[in-house]
């Protein structure tokens, strides 16, 4: 029984380290492989998306392409946010195969805020309330049919809310 | 202790709009206390909302998301009676869940 045991923890150790291993060739490995691969991890938290500073970089990670403008995406935010800690808004579209909506402020620390998947059957129209660090520009992205589409629009913030 | 997480989810026939609100402090990492010390990051990464056994809406959240987050969607079908399953999960592997009945 003794035995057994011990040979499980060695074992058990093995395996520990194997994973160790490969989670680092998976790091080393993650700069090259591109778009395949995200898509892959699909249902998986975009981890690597929420550690960019860039939007651009922020879009490219979380979805490998970049978007092109169009208005038939709809952002509702207000003109001037008072408290840039609680800022309203929303974002609706009337383009099909919606399968993602996300929000960016590129002049925050980190400029993804948050991403959305929308299933089929779940309308293409979300609400939230998001932090600005200052006045900034208010990316909406929206994924249908496999295409990338944006809106953007400038907010004044008078109070930051990123504290101090 | 109370759940974290409050949800209406109203049918009106053809699709059901939900409102969902967290009590959570959604720290980004950014901002300073008082003292002048960072606040370490603390925020929920993934919300989802079940209906029937399927996702009808996950959100990916980064720390930008606003204290005691609110998210509202609406999805097609979703009966009166019905159960709705709300949880999460943080940057520090905390997690909540919750069932609401659509009303």
């Amino acid at each position: 029984m003794n035995i057994t045991t011990s040979e499980f923890f060695k074992a058990r150790r093995m395996v520990l380290k194997g994973a160790g291993v490969a989670a680092l060739i998976g790091l080393g490995v993650i700069p090259f492989d591109g778009p395949q691969a995200l898509a892959a991890a699909n249902d998986k938290y975009p981890e690597d998306a929420f550690k960019q500073k860039n939007e651009a970089d922020a879009i490219k990670a979380l979805y490998g392409k970049t978007a092109e403008p169009s208005d038939k995406v709809k952002m509702d935010a207000p003109e001037i946010a008072e408290n840039g800690a609680v800022v309203p808004i929303s974002a609706t579209t009337t383009l099909a195969d919606v399968t993602s909506i996300s929000f960016l402020v590129s002049e925050n620390p980190i400029s993804l805020v948050a991403s959305y998947r929308i299933p089929a059957g779940t309308l293409p129209t979300v609400s939230n309330r998001i932090k600005m660090a200052k006045t900034s520009n208010v990316t909406v992205i929206v994924e249908a049919g496999g295409k990338l589409y944006s809106a953007k629009k400038e907010i004044k913030v008078t109070v930051g809310g990123c504290g101090g | 202790m109370a759940s974290s997480i409050r949800v209406r989810a109203t049918s009106n026939g053809d699709t059901t709009e939900v409102q969902a609100l967290i009590q959570h402090p959604m720290d980004s990492g950014f901002v300073k206390d008082a003292k002048g010390e960072i606040i370490p990051p603390h925020f929920i990464q993934q919300l989802s909302f079940e209906y029937d056994g399927k996702p009808v809406f996950v959100a990916d959240w980064g720390g930008g998301v606003s204290k005691d987050p609110y998210v509202k969607f609406a999805f097609k079908g979703g009966k009166k009676g019905d159960d709705l399953k709300v949880s999460w999960v943080d940057n520090k592997g905390a997690t909540d869940t919750t069932t609401a009945k659509i009303q």
